[in-house]
């Protein structure tokens, strides 16, 4: 019964969702508090009847419910138990509605957080991001609904994909959906303002933890995913540029650059049209990122779900959804009167470059995802880029972006001069030159040097920003304690969101460096890699709880002394006749040592093996760095000043009739 | 500073930040690009040695071979699209979802002894999928058309590209 349940309560959701995408909207219109006042019970109604739906299919998983097409599909008997939860979202018709339950989430977190927010502005952000839940949940019941049966049903499923059986894909989805689908929040606060015709500081402030939540998740879930490619796919590489890849990357280059003008709105009410329009593209991106690349216009190595009958849905929802926003947008943005001006060398002055450059970076990613597919269906021509042209178009345009970023958070609002705050910064300009001298010697390339040099100079500036505002040796140390006290933390979350962003920069230029060497070996022979003398010791076959896995032990030394025993395997999964590889990986923090077992030839009596092994200096820091990057977002969240619905709007009427 | 003057500084500015990103792009896609070919196109217009294309179709059942230099392992199969079976050298390990008889691209180039060097081989992660550039590549040949059905099978494949392949070697 429960898949029924779980369709029924899916449809609930749906209709909770028109009514809350036209009631509220229409009580704002018509200033009906009874009608406004309805829209935060739609949106917890809306919420419960997601959550009923999705437990139902997850009841459904758990149980092995193999009358039911899409766990019959995606899921075994012998599967673990946290694969058989993960796996509702690892499919198509799962992921669609993990994706409705998300934004149902975030329309109950505005019903619950927004109570300061005016009551017709709240009502139109909750009915825009019901009338983009509606949409979806539509989309998910007509095209691809997860609680179809088959029959008869069989008594074991078809298994899931083993590259997908792994616990950082497992936890990958929802945390990249949350930073997705957060930016609805923002999206529909622009669509909101733009009805009500009217953009101001507080709309800034209000906007902003939203943009800074999403991008939180958004980060640590990009970071996740490359990880996962990295440790699981055994390449030895972290970033394909896949469009799959791009896909989550366009949203958080563009989201990046709304945190930042939205700032800018907050303190001196400029920027607020570029602003609103950041914020409809990029949800547009988010969108079309997640939809185009499912539906398969964009073809990739990675994309699992592909179906092109749902694309024209699809096509026509992104269409509603993106051409109407943008529309609305053309329509009264006009009416939308700007702010302040300021000289160029300001701290706003900055942060446009900040914008600029971002959007620069984020139209080449773009570009460079799009063409293929255009060329392809505009001219029959097939093509690819790849890695050298995203290395070539995106890093001279990140070089000056990093320039900037050292000291443009100590420049003052409204007009500066440029070199009383240079010369501040004399400490980290000189560990900059010094990390030139060393980069100079110890990596190869241009780019690389420049980047590594550029990392330090934001690490250091970001340091001497926070020590300057705290005073720290020209003060006594409990005066500087005692400034820290009052200092906001969102100065700290941003400082070391840039010491995050510096930390991932030299991971990823001091990776450019990585060795790597292909073998073929007897057990017992050595090989030398990096100052590591790598010795493959053993090979066993070890059976797993569904597959065969073929073990080698790789003994690793270093100047004489034992490092570590690794474990590379290779497993074999009968239900899918498929073979996945594992890595395994021996970090110290600066460097990875990172191993892969491929086939086995020759006589069984003395075989050789196939390895790869790669020495990765520096590889950790490129995930450790977007974890400080999220970890600066979530400390400025808990600033008092952030806190949600926390500031009040200037007296002013409450309602403009925008109409 | 006069309103005017402000403004203009932000013009130059975008203008600036998306005229390089303009031309970044455009010197990045005369020199990055990499174009599909299928086996049939690299023998009638091979490209030339230095430029990196990335050749897709089916491995030659039977065709995969091993070699080692050395310590070094090497890859030797044919992909065909039908029409003509090109021999590619891979240094390295295939990737897991690699078998006779199904899809594959190999990015690299073309040596003038007529081998493809390939720098990368890309199987898809789901081995019931064909990329879209084989796919229409098989189409152009003639030899499949996925409106009829799924492709003939690795056995049948070696049948149909046997002469072709011995031309190849030639």
């Amino acid at each position: 019964m429960s898949p029924e349940l779980g369709r029924f309560a899916l449809a609930l959701a749906c209709v909770f969702a028109l009514a809350q995408a036209i009631l509220p909207v229409l009580g704002a219109r018509r200033r009906d508090r009874r009608l406004m006042a309805l829209a935060p019970g739609l949106a917890l109604g809306q919420l419960i009847a997601l959550v009923a739906s999705f437990l139902c299919l997850v009841n459904a998983a758990v149980t092995n419910d193999f009358s039911v097409a899409n766990i019959l599909e995606n899921s075994s008997v012998t599967k673990p138990l946290l694969y058989k939860i993960t796996g509702v979202w690892g499919n198509h018709e799962g992921s669609i509605l993990l994706w409705a339950l998300i934004l149902g989430i975030c329309g109950a977190a505005v019903a619950a957080f927004g109570r300061n927010l005016p009551s017709a502005l709240r009502a139109r952000v909750i009915g825009v991001l019901g009338g983009v839940a509606a949409g979806f949940e539509l989309f998910c019941l007509t095209t691809s609904d997860p609680f179809d049966r088959v029959w008869p049903a069989p008594l074991d499923g078809q298994g899931m994909n083993p590259l997908l059986q792994d616990p950082g894909l497992a936890f990958h989805p929802p945390i990249l959906y949350t930073g997705y689908v957060g930016f609805a929040v923002p999206f529909a606060f622009a669509i909101a303002a733009l009805m009500e015709g009217r953009v101001d500081a507080a709309w800034g402030r209000w906007v902003r933890p939203w943009a800074v939540a999403a991008w939180c998740f958004l980060t640590c879930g990009i970071a996740l995913g490359s990880w996962w490619s990295y440790y699981v796919l055994g390449w030895g590489g972290y970033w394909f540029w896949d469009p799959v890849e791009n896909a989550s990357l366009i949203p958080w280059l563009s989201g990046t650059a709304l945190m930042h003008s939205a700032i800018v709105v907050e303190k001196r009410e400029a920027l607020k049209i570029w602003t609103v329009l950041l914020a409809i593209g990029t949800f547009s991106f988010s969108l079309s990122g997640t939809f185009l690349v499912r539906s398969g216009i964009l073809n990739s190595v990675h994309a699992f779900a592909q179906d092109p009958a749902r694309g024209i849905f699809i096509l026509a929802l992104l269409g509603l959804v993106i051409g109407g926003s943008l529309a609305l947008f053309a329509w009264r943005a006009p009416s939308l009167t700007s702010g302040g001006l300021f000289a160029p060398v300001s701290r706003e002055g900055s942060l446009v470059l900040n914008n600029i450059l971002l959007c620069s970076i984020c139209a080449v990613v773009l570009t460079g995802t799009m063409y293929p597919p255009f060329m392809s269906l505009l001219f029959g021509k097939t093509i690819s880029v790849g890695k050298p042209f995203f290395d070539a178009a995106t890093i001279p345009l990140a070089i000056p972006l990093f320039t900037f970023m050292g000291f443009g958070p100590m420049l003052p609002w409204k007009r500066a001069q440029l070199w009383p705050v240079l010369r501040r910064l004399w400490v980290a300009a000189l560990a900059t030159l010094a990390a030139f001298a060393v980069t100079v010697i110890g990596l190869s390339g241009v780019l690389p040097i420049l980047c590594a040099t550029m990392a330090v100079w934001i690490i250091g500036s970001s340091l001497t920003d926070i020590a300057g505002r705290l005073a720290l040796f020209r003060v006594s140390f409990s005066q500087s304690i005692q400034r820290a006290k009052s200092l906001p933390r969102s100065a700290f979350g941003a400082a070391l969101a840039h010491i995050g962003v510096g930390v991932s920069v030299l991971g990823l230029a001091v990776m450019s460096q990585a060795q790597h060497k292909i073998v073929e070996v007897h057990v017992g022979q050595k090989e030398e890699l990096a100052g590591y003398e790598w010795t493959l010791t053993d090979v066993r076959t070890v059976p797993g709880p569904n597959y065969m896995a073929m073990v080698a032990t790789i003994e690793i030394h270093h100047n004489g002394h034992l490092v570590t025993v690794m474990h590379p395997s290779k497993r074999s999964f009968n239900a899918q006749n498929q073979t996945t590889t594992e890595v395994s990986i021996h970090t110290n923090g600066l460097a990875d040592l990172y191993g892969v077992i491929g086939d086995k030839h020759g006589p069984d009596s003395n075989p050789t093996y196939v390895l790869r092994l790669h020495y990765n200096p520096l590889a950790p820091w490129m995930w450790f760095g977007a974890l400080i990057m999220a970890m600066g977002g979530a400390l400025s969240l808990s600033d008092r000043r952030m806190r949600v619905g926390a500031p009040r709007r200037a007296p002013a009427p409450d309602v403009v009739a925008a109409e | 500073m006069k309103r005017k003057t402000r403004r203009l500084w932000l013009v130059i500015a975008c203008v600036a930040g998306l005229g390089t990103a303009a031309g970044l792009t455009l010197s990045a896609f005369s020199s990055n690009i990499q174009l599909f070919m299928a086996p049939s196109q690299v023998v009638d217009h091979p490209p030339a040695a230095d430029r990196t294309i990335r050749l897709g179709g089916m491995v030659v059942a039977g065709s995969v071979k091993r070699e080692r230099q050395g310590e070094t392992p090497i890859n030797l199969f044919q992909v065909t699209d039908g029409q003509a079976a090109v021999t590619v050298r891979f240094e390295g390990i295939l990737p897991d979802l690699f078998r006779e008889g199904q899809s594959v691209v190999a990015v690299g180039s073309l040596e003038p002894d007529k081998t493809f060097v390939a720098s990368e081989v890309l199987a898809k992660h789901d081995e019931t999928y064909m990329p879209k550039e084989v796919a229409e590549a098989l189409q152009k040949s003639g030899k499949w058309n996925p409106k009829f059905g799924p492709p003939p099978d690795a056995a049948s494949w070696n049948a149909m590209t046997g002469k072709d392949t011995a031309a190849g070697k030639n």
